[in-house]
């Protein structure tokens, strides 16, 4: 098994079986995972390669280039797979979130804006799975999704980064 | 020298209002990022958080705000708006690109107009996004995330010399090249921008210039469009730079149409004369649709 090279973009593997970077995860997992916590279907990424650069750190590409490439940035980063649960970017959320039918929390206004801001908030109300979800609140007419929150313990953690968190 | 615009007196109609425009600060404009949410939808947004707006008459996605400060609202946060003058918006335009062409952007950072073709392309296709600063292209990738853009890959080196090795050597549809310049036309939105002005800034940028340019085309495919944009007025290097071209490759300078008013470029400066076809090239000047000054022209590789 070769090791991941963190400064160039590795096409993650069809399936674990075809893998050849050790602890790279494959396309049909990140696939999987989308589907099985979040409920977004599967052909939402039909036309999409995954690549892994920097360890764990997993970016959907909407198209093909030659693999691997040393370039600075393809597409999107959407998940983070080296901790013991894979966590989604802000980033992803915002994109893709909305096609969430699980694991996602509504938020209203005063909740929003504290997530923004950062900070964790009490809520009591959530019960289904612990874990990362995906934070919406209503703009616009309808729900968009924020970013990702950590929930536990009747707590919901924003998970902003530094830099996007604003006092609105 | 002390006062670089007075070079453009006799290039300029109302050489008075033009200084005057000059002189007026620019409104606050900003692009609805039509990849992630509708003008509707946005509009709505905004209405709900109070801010007040002004439609951009010729352009439907552009929105002049009530507030200096864009960058907090929640259809900023969810990546809906983009802080981006009326001016930036003309490369888009002129080059047109359609969903699924591959589109090369050799000096794209911070990224105004890499989301607006990502958006005219509805994320389809491919959109090689350059710049040879670290911290520019560090701008440039939180904006395409922030937009939402999937279809983007941000490559740094000095475009004079950029290598499609990463891209199959296939070569471009099309290429947007909004290239550094003396920044003139950016007088109302940075009146510092002409302090450190000289002539030998101007013609050592120049070079530079035909060297983006140059490669551009030599990496667009033949048919291709390669639109060849600068935020300033300075001829030697805008159709001085077309000139070149013209004279070192198989392009020609097109017509196109802009919804601004715009003057033609020049044929003539100083004693040197450009090709007549330059003339197809558009100048913006500030005192014509109150914006900043701008300069785009659009070529088409022969083939």
């Amino acid at each position: 098994m070769r090791e991941n090279d963190g400064h160039r973009f590795g096409r993650l593997p069809a399936t674990d079986a075809d893998r050849e970077v050790a602890d790279r995860p494959s396309r049909e997992a990140v696939v999987a995972f989308w589907r099985d916590r979040y409920g977004i279907p599967e052909d939402t990424w039909a036309d999409y390669t995954f690549w892994e650069r920097g360890s764990g750190k997993i970016w959907a590409f909407r198209g093909e280039v030659p693999s691997p490439a040393r370039i600075q940035g393809l597409g999107m980063a959407v998940l983070r797979t080296d901790g013991e649960h894979w966590k989604p970017t802000t980033n992803a959320a915002q994109r893709f979130g909305g096609l969430a039918t699980d694991c996602v929390i509504h938020l209203d206004e005063a909740e929003a804006k504290a997530f923004l801001a950062g900070h964790d908030r009490t809520i009591e109300r959530w019960d289904g799975d612990w874990g990362y979800l995906v934070a919406t609140h209503d703009i616009g007419g309808a729900p968009e999704p924020i970013g990702v929150g950590l929930y536990l313990h009747d707590e919901l953690r924003s998970q902003i980064p530094k830099g996007t968190r604003r006092d609105l | 020298m002390d006062d670089p615009l007075s070079r453009y007196e006799g290039l300029v109609d109302d050489y008075g209002a033009f200084r005057d425009a000059c002189e007026r600060p620019l409104p606050q404009v900003v692009r609805v990022n039509t990849l992630k949410a509708s003008v509707p939808r946005t509009v709505r947004a905004l209405d709900e958080a109070g801010i007040g707006y002004e439609r951009v008459g010729w352009n439907d996605t552009l929105l002049e705000l009530d507030t200096d400060k864009p960058g907090n609202t929640w259809p900023y946060v969810h990546g809906w708006l983009y802080g981006q003058e009326e001016v930036s918006t003309l490369p888009g335009l002129a080059c047109d690109p359609e969903p699924g062409d591959r589109v090369f952007d050799p000096c794209a950072a911070p990224g105004s107009k890499t989301t607006h073709l990502a958006a005219l392309m509805d994320d389809e296709g491919l959109l090689v996004a350059n710049d040879s600063n670290l911290g520019r292209l560090s701008a440039l990738r939180s904006n395409t995330e922030r937009c939402g853009l999937t279809n983007v890959a941000v490559t740094k080196s000095d475009a004079r010399n950029f290598s499609l090795k990463p891209f199959g050597g296939e070569r471009f549809d099309r290429a947007v090249v909004d290239v550094p310049c003396s920044c003139e036309g950016t007088i109302r939105k940075n009146p510092d921008a002409l302090d450190e002005w000289t002539l030998d800034h101007v013609e050592g940028v120049a070079g530079i210039q035909k060297g983006i340019l140059n490669r551009a085309v030599e990496v667009t495919k033949p048919g291709g469009t390669v639109v060849y944009s600068t935020c300033t007025f300075a001829p030697e290097e805008n159709e001085a730079v077309l000139d070149h071209a013209l004279a070192n490759h198989d392009v020609e300078v097109v017509e196109y149409d802009l919804p601004l008013e715009t003057r033609p470029g020049v044929t003539e400066w100083e004693g040197d004369e450009f090709d007549p076809s330059v003339a197809r090239a558009k100048r913006v000047y500030p005192h014509h649709n109150d914006t900043g000054g701008f300069f785009c022209a659009k070529l088409e590789v022969a083939g």
